[in-house]
């Protein structure tokens, strides 16, 4: 550690923000740079799709830290400017502005881009996607003209997106590849309350497949399914999944996959780590990689890269292990899952009913708990964390049951 | 030290009150964080640091009073 003088941390998002963070929180005192792609000081994107979409928030509010809060960290702060190319050999981090950052150490947490469909690859009026501010921004000056708006794919984002919209008054399609939206995240049974509680609000759900979007005089007009139909639309937003932001580090010889491939202390290679959604980490349970694109993730695994980071080869390494947590806000509810809920899990109720919208179940798979959800009952969801976490069987051993 | 938090913010995740449940709560209805102590005894410090370090959303502040 006595020889760290230099670390570069690329991507000012959540997890870059935690990670220098805990940085100098562990005593590192000497030369940190934080690089952003964008030009905004790290903010929150949870409420993106919610808050700041409805109008409730504006862009402030979103900042995760006071400008004292981030001038106490002491940054070399390089916002606006993406990442170009990591030279592990020379041990720099290219910047696109031709700059240079030499590093001992850098930290990779350069997060997600989002997919986008044929017919609008390039930007096109219209058309949105949704992970930025500056995309949130533009998607809500189309909703405030009112008019239609065609949400394309049936993960969360799409969900709050949908949710957010039609309280808007737009007249909103949402148009999924299965019948059961949202199952594959938060189990059948929730997924099933949550796509009736679109229908009452006045979304129409659409099932089918988008493989493009229509375009006239400049604006996108609507979209192509897979059956040869067209939706038509006054406003699109793609929310059709994302890809690791990591073309930066082709030619890096870091192994890149589906995110950057790291080892179960987050170490990408020699002086090399990675945190956040870009980070695909050996998942304890399977032994497989995988990412999470979730909020607290963000925070848990930089904090975790950060700790390693300076930990150093002999040190005391931890292996990432989190117990994995999302939230979703809908209609006025506020969905919380730990773990990993999926379509085919028993739903095992430990308190409260669907019907009442209150409710805390565990989620379990070939006689385990592999994940736990609820709305309204977070103390009853949180009792089933540590169950969650050992992947403990069901019915619970009575004699640890607490 | 001086706890305060953002109820706004939070996400509902319960990290606090696993890292210093005799400081933090959850509401039940949406999990929002609950500040049962302002002023925690120095016995508890370093739990609620390291609540304010995990919180994901950043949601609680510290001042040294």
């Amino acid at each position: 550690m006595t020889a760290l003088r230099q670390v570069a941390v690329v991507g000012a998002g959540a997890a870059g923000l935690h990670a220098a963070e805990a940085l100098r929180r562990a005593g590192y005192d000497g030369r940190l740079t934080l690089v952003g792609a964008e030009d905004a000081p790290p903010y929150d994107r949870p409420p993106l799709s919610k808050h700041l979409l409805s109008g409730q928030w504006q862009p402030e509010r979103l900042t995760l830290r006071e400008p004292h809060a981030l001038a106490e960290l002491a940054l070399d702060l390089r916002l606006g400017v993406a990442a170009a190319g990591l030279d592990r050999r020379a041990r720099t981090v290219r910047l696109a502005d031709g700059h240079e950052v030499p590093c001992d150490a850098v930290v990779i947490a350069t997060g997600v881009r989002p997919r986008r469909l044929p017919g609008a690859e390039a930007p096109l009026a219209g058309a949105h996607v949704l992970r930025t501010l500056a995309d949130a921004l533009a998607l809500r000056e189309d909703l405030r003209t009112g008019g239609r708006l065609l949400v394309v794919g049936g993960g969360l984002l799409g969900a709050e997106a949908a949710a957010t919209a039609v309280a808007l008054g737009a007249e909103v399609t949402w148009l999924v590849s299965t019948p059961a939206p949202l199952a594959a995240v938060l189990g059948t049974e929730t997924a099933a309350l949550l796509a009736g509680l679109h229908r009452e609000h006045g979304v129409r759900i659409h099932v089918g497949t988008a493989t493009g979007v229509l375009e006239r005089g400049g604006r996108a007009t609507g979209v192509r399914l897979a059956d040869g139909t067209d939706l038509a639309t006054d406003t699109v937003l793609m929310a059709v999944g994302s890809e690791p932001a990591t073309g930066w580090l082709d030619g890096s010889g870091l192994a890149l996959a589906d995110g950057v491939l790291c080892d179960a202390y987050c170490a990408a290679g020699d002086g090399v780590w990675a945190a956040g959604d870009a980070a695909a980490w050996p998942d304890p349970h399977t032994g497989r990689h995988r990412r999470l694109e979730q909020r607290t993730n963000a925070t848990e695994q930089a904090l975790h890269a950060a700790r390693n980071l300076l930990a150093g080869p002999d040190g005391t390494r931890q292996a990432y292990t989190p117990v994995p947590y999302l939230w979703t806000d809908q209609y006025g509810l506020r969905i919380q899952a730990f773990g990993r809920p999926g379509a085919a899990d028993q739903f095992e109720l430990v308190d409260g009913t669907l019907a009442e919208h209150r409710f805390a179940a565990a989620c379990v798979r070939d006689g385990r708990v592999v994940g736990a959800v609820g709305i309204a009952a977070a103390k009853a969801l949180r009792g089933l964390r540590a169950q969650v976490a050992a992947h403990g069987p069901w019915p619970p051993d009575q004699e640890t049951r607490p | 030290m001086l706890v305060t938090i953002d109820q706004d913010k939070c996400c509902g995740a319960g990290s606090c009150v696993l890292a210093a449940p005799d400081v933090f709560d959850q509401r039940d209805e949406d999990g929002i964080v609950v500040l049962l102590d302002a002023r925690p005894p120095a016995d508890l410090h370093q739990a609620v640091k390291d609540a304010a370090d995990v919180c994901p959303a950043a949601a609680i502040r510290l001042e040294t009073a």
